[in-house]
C-alpha cells in the first residue's frame, strides 16, 4: 500500500520537475565543450587543461560573452583514449548540440575526435597535441575543421639546432636518440636536418630502446667523440637516467632536449647545465605572461604549466574566431580560425595552411636546481 | 623420406663434431672482430669492457639465485627479476625517506665520514637482502610449497603469475605508484681516470681525451659482490646448509630419508637466492639511478639467459656467464648498435640451446629412476 502510494508521488515529483524544467525560458548561451583526460594515465594534464580552458571562458564571460551570449562550458573525461574520446565527443555534439570542441590532449585520442569534428561540421582545436595527423587527412590535405594551439614537433628541432648553434656557438653535436618512438624520432631528425643546414655538423648518433638503462656503452662514444652539444629529446625519465650517467663519465657538453623534460620528477641535480625548448615560460617577462600567472594563481593558488596555458590559449583562439566571424556558423568560424592574428600567452599565434600555429618558443637551462627561462626564439 | 630429413637436421645441429666446429669458429670470429675494434681505440675499448664488468657483476648476483633455485627444485622462478624490484625499491625508501645510510654519522659523530657512509650504504645493502629473503620465503611458502608434487609446469606458471602480481601490485598509487622515481644515492659520486696512473676527475670538469673512466659505484658493485659471491661459496661449500641443499639438489627423496629438512632446505635456497637479488637491486639502482615497478623484468631476463649460457644449476656457470652476457651486451651496445643489445644476448640464449642445451658448466640432465 505504502509502496504504491510512495511510487507515484515520486512519479508526480518527477513530472513537476521536468515540466518545470520545460517552462522555464532558456537563457541564449553558446556551448563549448572541454574535452580532457581527467582520469587515467596522465589525469593532472587533464586537471591543467580544463583549468586554463575554463578561465578563458571565466574571463569572456566577464566581459559579456560572445556575440552577446554567456559562454557555457561543457566538460567530459575523455581519459587519453580513443574510445572514451569519441564517446565523449559524439556525446556532447549529438545530444548537448555543441558545434565547438576544445581538446583533446593526447594526440591518439585528438585523432579519432578529429574525423567526427570533421565529418560533423564541429569547430575542434586541440590545445596539446602534437602529431601531424590530428589536422591532416589520411590523403595529406588539411582537415578544414580542425585546429591546434601548440607548435609540432619538427618546429622543436628547428629551434633546439638555431639555439645551440646562434646562442651556444656550437658546431658540432651528438644526437641520442629512441628509434622507436615517434616523437623523439621526429624532434631528432629536424634537429639533424637544421643543424647541418645551418653549418654544424653531426659527429655521431646512437640509438637506444625506450626500456634500456644502461647508457654506459652509448656515452663511452659521447666522452670520445667529445661535441659541443649533445641532442636528447626524450622524456624525463630517459634523460634522468642518460644526464645521471653523463656526469659520472665526465662529460661535461650540455645536453639538449624538447617539451618532453618538462616535469616536476625531472632529476635537475643530473640535468644541471641542459637547456630545453617549450611552449611557455611563467619567467617570460612579457606583460600577456605576468597578467595570466597572476590570475591563473589568483584562480587555482598554483603557477599554471605549458599544458593549462595552451588551453588558456585555445579557447581563447576559438572564442576570438567566434568573435571575428559574428555568428556562431561553424562554417564562418572555421575561416575566421585560419586567417586569426591573436596575441596569445604562448606567442603571437598565425596559423599556416595545415592549420598549425606559427608562433615563438621558449629555450629554459636547469640551473643551481632551478628551471631558469635563458630566451624565446622566433620561428 | 620426411623422417630421414628431420634425422639428419637433428644430427646437424646435435652432432658433436659439427656442433664444435661451429662453436669453434664462431668464438674465433667474436675474437677477430673484437680484437680488430680494439685496436682502432684501445681507450675506447677498455671504458667498454669496464661498463660491460659493472653490468656482468649486477647480472651475477641475480643469475646465482635463478641457479640455486632451480637446482634444488627445478623451478625457473620468474619472479625472481621482481624480487630484484623490490630490493631496489626496499633501499629507495631506507634512503629517501628514513635516512638510514646516514645512522652510523648520527650515532657515531666520531667516526670517519668516508668510514661512516660505507658502513651505512652496507646497512642499506643489508636491509634490501633481509627484507628480499622475506619476501622470497613467504612467496615459497604461499605459492610454491603447495604445489611441490605438482608438475613442473603449474609451478612454472605460477611463478609467471607472482612476477606478474609483484610488478602490478607494486604499481597501485599506495604502493611504489607507477612512475619513474629518480633514485638518491647514499653516497656522492666520485670519479676517477686512467691516464699513467690513476687521477681524481673534479666535478663538473672534462675527462681528458684518450683516458679511461671508472667511478666509486664500479668499485662498490665489484667489491660487495664479490664479498657476496665468497660468503656464498662459503655456505654452500663448508657449511651444514650448504651440505644439506647440495644433498637436497641432488636427491630430494633420499635426502629427506637421510633426515634432511629439505622444506626447510628449499625455504634456504629461495632467502639466500633473493638476498643476493635485493643486493644487486641495490647495487643495479645505484649504478643507473632510477626506481620503477617493472625494472626487474629486463635484467631478470638477462640474468635468466646468463644462468642458462653457463649451465642452471650451476654456480660457477652463473657467474662467468653473467660476465659473458655483461660484455656481449655492451660491446654489441658500443661497436653495432643499442637495439642490437637485446638480440645478441637473446641469440646467444638460442645459440646455447642448440649447441650446448647444458650450457658452459652445466651437466647432462640425470636419468631419475
Amino acid at each position: 500500500m505504502s509502496k504504491r502510494f510512495l511510487f507515484i508521488i515520486s512519479i508526480l515529483i518527477v513530472l513537476s520537475l521536468t515540466l518545470g524544467a520545460c517552462a522555464q525560458p532558456k537563457p541564449q548561451t553558446l556551448k563549448v565543450a572541454i574535452l580532457a583526460p581527467l582520469s587515467g594515465a596522465v589525469p593532472t594534464f587533464g586537471v591543467s587543461t580544463r583549468d586554463g580552458a575554463l578561465l578563458a571562458i571565466k574571463e569572456w564571460n566577464a566581459k559579456g560573452g560572445v556575440l552577446g551570449k554567456q559562454i557555457e562550458a561543457i566538460v567530459e573525461d575523455s581519459q587519453c583514449e580513443a574510445d572514451p574520446a569519441v564517446n565523449a565527443a559524439n556525446k556532447v555534439i549529438n545530444q548537448d548540440g555543441v558545434k565547438f570542441i576544445i581538446g583533446e590532449v593526447c594526440s591518439k585520442a585528438s585523432i579519432p575526435v578529429s574525423e567526427i569534428a570533421e565529418e560533423k561540421g564541429v569547430v575542434q582545436i586541440s590545445p596539446t597535441s602534437t602529431n601531424p595527423n590530428v589536422t591532416l587527412k589520411a590523403d595529406g590535405s588539411t582537415k578544414q575543421y580542425v585546429f591546434r594551439a601548440c607548435f609540432i614537433d619538427p618546429f622543436q628541432g628547428l629551434v633546439g639546432a638555431s639555439f645551440a648553434i646562434n646562442e651556444l656557438g656550437a658546431k658540432t653535436a651528438f644526437i641520442i636518440l629512441d628509434q622507436g618512438n615517434d616523437y623523439v624520432r621526429g624532434l631528432a631528425e629536424n634537429f639533424e636536418q637544421a643543424f647541418t643546414q645551418k653549418g654544424g655538423q653531426i659527429v655521431g648518433k646512437e640509438t637506444y630502446t625506450s626500456q634500456d638503462t644502461d647508457f654506459s656503452a652509448i656515452l663511452a662514444k659521447v666522452a670520445e667523440a667529445k661535441p659541443d652539444v649533445v641532442y636528447l629529446p626524450d622524456y624525463y625519465n630517459i634523460v634522468n637516467l642518460v644526464t645521471a650517467q653523463a656526469k659520472e663519465k665526465g662529460i661535461t657538453a650540455p645536453f639538449l632536449g624538447g617539451d618532453g623534460w618538462d616535469s616536476a620528477e625531472l632529476d635537475r641535480a643530473a640535468a644541471e647545465g641542459g637547456y630545453y625548448t617549450n611552449h611557455y615560460s611563467d619567467q617570460d617577462t612579457r606583460a600577456i605572461v605576468q597578467q595570466w600567472v597572476k590570475n591563473y594563481q589568483a584562480e587555482y593558488g598554483s603557477v599554471p604549466d605549458a599544458l593549462a596555458t595552451l588551453a588558456y590559449d585555445a579557447a581563447n583562439l576559438l572564442l576570438a574566431a567566434i568573435q571575428n566571424a559574428g555568428t556562431d556558423d561553424p562554417a564562418k568560424v572555421k575561416d575566421a580560425m585560419a586567417n586569426i592574428k591573436w596575441e596569445a600567452v604562448s606567442g603571437t599565434i598565425t596559423f599556416d595552411q595545415y592549420h598549425n600555429p606559427i608562433k615563438s618558443a621558449v629555450i629554459l637551462q636547469v640551473k643551481d636546481g632551478q628551471i631558469q627561462y635563458v630566451t624565446t626564439v622566433a620561428p | 623420406m620426411n623422417n630421414e630429413q628431420l634425422t639428419l637436421l637433428q644430427r646437424i645441429i646435435k652432432g658433436k663434431w659439427i656442433g664444435k666446429g661451429f662453436l669453434a669458429l664462431l668464438a674465433l670470429a667474436v675474437i677477430w672482430w673484437v680484437g680488430g675494434k680494439a685496436l682502432q681505440s684501445p681507450p675506447l675499448f677498455f671504458q667498454q669492457i669496464i661498463n660491460g664488468i659493472q653490468l656482468g657483476f649486477v647480472y651475477a648476483l641475480i643469475a646465482l639465485g635463478y641457479t640455486m633455485v632451480y637446482g634444488i627444485v627445478r623451478l625457473i622462478n620468474f619472479a625472481h627479476g621482481d624480487v630484484f624490484m623490490f630490493g631496489a625499491f626496499v633501499s629507495f625508501f631506507s634512503v629517501s625517506q628514513f635516512q638510514l645510510h646516514l645512522w652510523p654519522i648520527k650515532a657515531l659523530p666520531s667516526l670517519p665520514p668516508a668510514l661512516g657512509i660505507v658502513i651505512g650504504t652496507l646497512s642499506v645493502i643489508l636491509l634490501s637482502m633481509v627484507s628480499c629473503a622475506i619476501l622470497a620465503m613467504t612467496i615459497e611458502r604461499i605459492a610454491y610449497k603447495p604445489l611441490r608434487d605438482a608438475p613442473r609446469i603449474s609451478a612454472l606458471i605460477t611463478a609467471i603469475g607472482v612476477s606478474f602480481f609483484l610488478e602490478y601490485f607494486g604499481a597501485l598509487p599506495f604502493v611504489f605508484t607507477p612512475n619513474f622515481i629518480t633514485y638518491k644515492r647514499p653516497f656522492d659520486i666520485v670519479t676517477w681516470y686512467i691516464q699513467g696512473g690513476i687521477h681524481r676527475l673534479e666535478a663538473g670538469a672534462e675527462a681528458p681525451p684518450g683516458s679511461v673512466i671508472f667511478s666509486n659505484v664500479l668499485i662498490i658493485i665489484i667489491v660487495v659482490s664479490i664479498l657476496l659471491l665468497v660468503g656464498l661459496n662459503y655456505i654452500v661449500r663448508q657449511t651444514k646448509i650448504g651440505k644439506a641443499m647440495r644433498a637436497t639438489a641432488y636427491d630430494k627423496p633420499t635426502s629427506r630419508l637421510m633426515g634432511i629438512n629439505v622444506d626447510g632446505v628449499i625455504s634456504t635456497t629461495f632467502a639466500i637466492g633473493a638476498s643476493l637479488a635485493g643486493a644487486a637491486g641495490v647495487l643495479y639502482a645505484t649504478a643507473y639511478p632510477q626506481v620503477v615497478f617493472w625494472m626487474g623484468i629486463i635484467p631478470g631476463l638477462k640474468a635468466f639467459v646468463a644462468a642458462v649460457l653457463g649451465g642452471i644449476g650451476s654456480i660457477p656457470g652463473a657467474f662467468v656467464g653473467a660476465l659473458i652476457m655483461g660484455q656481449a651486451e655492451v660491446l654489441s651496445a658500443g661497436y653495432i648498435s643499442t637495439p642490437m643489445r637485446d638480440a645478441v644476448a637473446f641469440t646467444i640464449l638460442i645459440l646455447v640451446l642448440l649447441i650446448r642445451p647444458t650450457g658452459i658448466f652445466g651437466e647432462p640432465e640425470r636419468e631419475k629412476a
